[in-house]
């Protein structure tokens, strides 16, 4: 269950409480994220829309430990992560969040299966380990096949599988998209969104998505709308989703 | 051992310019080498100068002669254990460019004073007994192709001048690998015999040695003392501080040689940092996927880090191949002006260590830089 209003009875995966998220460009002071709350049940696909500026990536951000928070609490699997050290979130990325990129990101110089693997050079898996673990990886984003493949040799929609792959091969909490189909045709977009409908849908993932695009949205189970950084709308699906500002 | 895909990948990502940096780099070590080596050359006097031995000159300068009657005054000195004169005779053989050093020595007591540079008992007799008789050094006479028996022109612009000509009845060698094999002994009785009347007499300097070499400042003082006010003053110092005070006459050299070397130094420097800038700078998103994904900034760090020294190993690498296909060939061509040009092993070491140093101090400056880049940030630069 998602809720916005930091009202949630039972702990949920993920808590979000009174966010706020300032810049400071020149002597003025934006403030991009508001007194926000946020939870997220284990197995939700949620979707973040809002307009440009609105803190939708600054939310992905601060949620997946890549920046921290002006003010307030970000709680994921029990593990307060506002409070923690560079060196710390930095393990706790490793083992919790999974990143699937606009761009996709894939390293150029190495192979498919070299990129998805990279992850998992982290841990202390034998080669043979890290082989099955990538090749599950691969399978599940249906790219076996070209694992051998270069970034250059995949077209956009394979490129961003491996990216999918990437994220998903060490088995994290949860999977933080940004703009995952911005830069694929609509076949190649529907694919990912299969992929990533499939993830949650079979493999029982957490996904959290940005996107502009209403059509991609409609395809999470929640979609929740930033705007001017305020959770301001939630359109509720048939999983249920409670819709709410933030005072 | 898992990172080193990641690190050679990197590396090839670019060949043509990983091509020119490895070559640049090649180049600016094996320069460096060459100019250490020259250097060490110029300093090797002073290694090969033994604790024992102690050489006495004129006081005004080398260039200026001593009397051969000191001698007998000097051995009379206490701690003085035995004694020899040499001369220098300044010849060339058939053409200018064929130089190397010519001494005139003592029979009697050369070998007591030099133990380490080895004439055969029948050779050293040979040369006693001939007056016209010469010893070249076992590099020069394979230099010049000479084999026992040949006959030797020198032609000196000294004393009168005019052609020379020496039987070559012995080859010395150097006990240890940095004694100089490139000297030609010549006899002084057969010396003395030719010089002009105001030559006769004269030596060039003394070279002895002394039962303790703990004793060498007060037998110098008392030398010196001795000539003290003479027309021939005296100035006696150890061997390795003569050959010091040699290398000082080369001074400018020196220090143009260590100029140089500073300056191919921090080109390679550069070369190795601007690359290695130029490559963290277009990575900056990967370097940022890197970190989201849970790479630490020490190990992000480290990765440039092994980049860059792996281009300095692999660029070092062919730098110390050709320093080693190419100083003996340059040591040819300077035609024994340094008879010491030798790469030797601790050289190469050095060059290692240079190498290695080059290659930690030019990925450093982008490696913290990659280290400390904010993942937000970057992923924006895409």
């Amino acid at each position: 269950m998602v809720k916005v209003d930091g009202s949630a009875g039972q702990p949920g995966l993920i808590e979000v409480r009174d966010l706020d998220k300032t810049y400071r460009r020149g002597g003025e002071e934006i403030h991009v994220l508001q007194g926000l709350n946020l939870d997220v049940s284990a197995g939700e696909f949620v979707a973040f829309m809002g307009p440009s500026g609105s803190g939708k990536t600054t939310l992905l951000n601060l949620l997946g430990g890549l920046d921290v928070p002006t003010r307030g609490s970000i709680t994921v699997a029990g593990d307060e992560i506002t409070h923690m050290s560079s060196g710390k979130l930095t393990e706790w990325r490793a083992r919790h969040v999974g990143f699937v990129f606009q761009m996709y990101n894939l390293i150029p110089v190495l192979t498919a299966f070299q990129n998805v693997e990279l992850p998992l050079l982290l841990t202390k898996l034998s080669k043979a380990e890290r082989r099955a673990h990538v090749e599950t990886a691969l399978s599940v984003v249906g790219l076996t096949d070209r694992m051998n493949h270069f970034p250059r040799q995949l077209s956009g929609g394979q490129e961003q599988r491996v990216t999918i792959a990437r994220s998903i091969v060490s088995d994290p909490t949860f999977l933080l998209c940004d703009e995952p189909t911005g830069d694929l045709d609509r076949k190649s977009a529907d694919e990912v969104m299969a992929l990533l409908e499939e993830l949650v849908g079979h493999h029982h993932k957490t996904v959290l998505m940005v996107t502009h695009d209403p059509l991609i949205a409609a395809r999470a189970q929640t979609t929740l709308h930033l705007e001017k950084g305020v959770l301001v709308e939630a359109s509720k699906l048939p999983h249920g989703v409670t819709a709410g500002g933030v005072a | 051992m898992k990172f080193a895909r990641i690190i050679w990948a990197n590396l090839f990502r670019k060949k043509v310019r990983l091509l020119l940096t490895l070559g640049s780099f090649a180049v600016a070590l094996f320069l460096f080498i060459f100019l250490a080596v020259v250097r060490d050359a110029f300093n090797r006097g002073a290694d090969v100068a033994g604790a024992d031995r102690l050489v006495v000159i004129n006081r005004t300068s080398i260039i200026n002669t001593i009397p051969l009657s000191y001698r007998d005054k000097i051995t009379r000195i206490r701690g003085v254990k035995s004694i020899t004169h040499n001369n220098w005779f300044g010849g060339t053989y058939i053409e200018e460019k064929n130089f190397f050093p010519q001494f005139v020595i003592d029979p009697e007591n050369q070998r007591q004073v030099f133990p380490e540079l080895i004439v055969p008992d029948d050779q050293w007799n040979a040369f006693v007994k001939d007056r016209q008789g010469a010893i070249a050094g076992a590099q020069l006479a394979k230099r010049f192709r000479w084999k026992i028996g040949d006959r030797i022109p020198i032609k000196t612009t000294f004393f009168g001048g005019g052609s020379w000509e020496f039987n070559l009845v012995g080859i010395y060698h150097g006990k240890r690998p940095q004694d100089d094999e490139t000297q030609f002994w010549l006899q002084w009785d057969y010396f003395e015999e030719r010089v002009p009347q105001e030559n006769k007499g004269q030596i060039g300097w003394y070279v002895l040695r002394v039962d303790n070499p703990d004793d060498s400042p007060g037998i110098a003082k008392a030398i010196d003392d001795e000539f003290e006010n003479s027309p021939y003053e005296t100035k006696t110092q150890t061997e390795s501080a003569f050959a010091a005070s040699w290398v000082k006459q080369f001074g400018n050299i020196q220090a143009l040689i260590v100029s140089i070397g500073t300056v191919v130094f921090f080109t390679l420097l550069l070369v190795t940092g601007n690359t290695m800038a130029i490559s963290v700078r277009e990575r900056t998103s990967e370097l940022a996927v890197f970190k989201a994904i849970g790479f630490s900034d020490l190990s992000v760090l480290l990765l440039v880090l092994a980049e860059a020294l792996a281009i300095a190993l692999i660029g070092g690498a062919l730098g110390m191949l050709l320093a080693i296909l190419a100083v003996p060939g340059l040591a040819k061509v300077l035609n024994g002006l340094l008879p010491s040009i030798v790469l030797s092993p601790s050289m190469l070491v050095f060059g290692i260590v240079v190498a290695v140093f080059t290659g930690i101090l030019s990925g450093l400056l982008p490696g913290l830089g990659a280290m400390r880049l904010r993942i937000v940030n970057a992923l924006r630069r895409v």
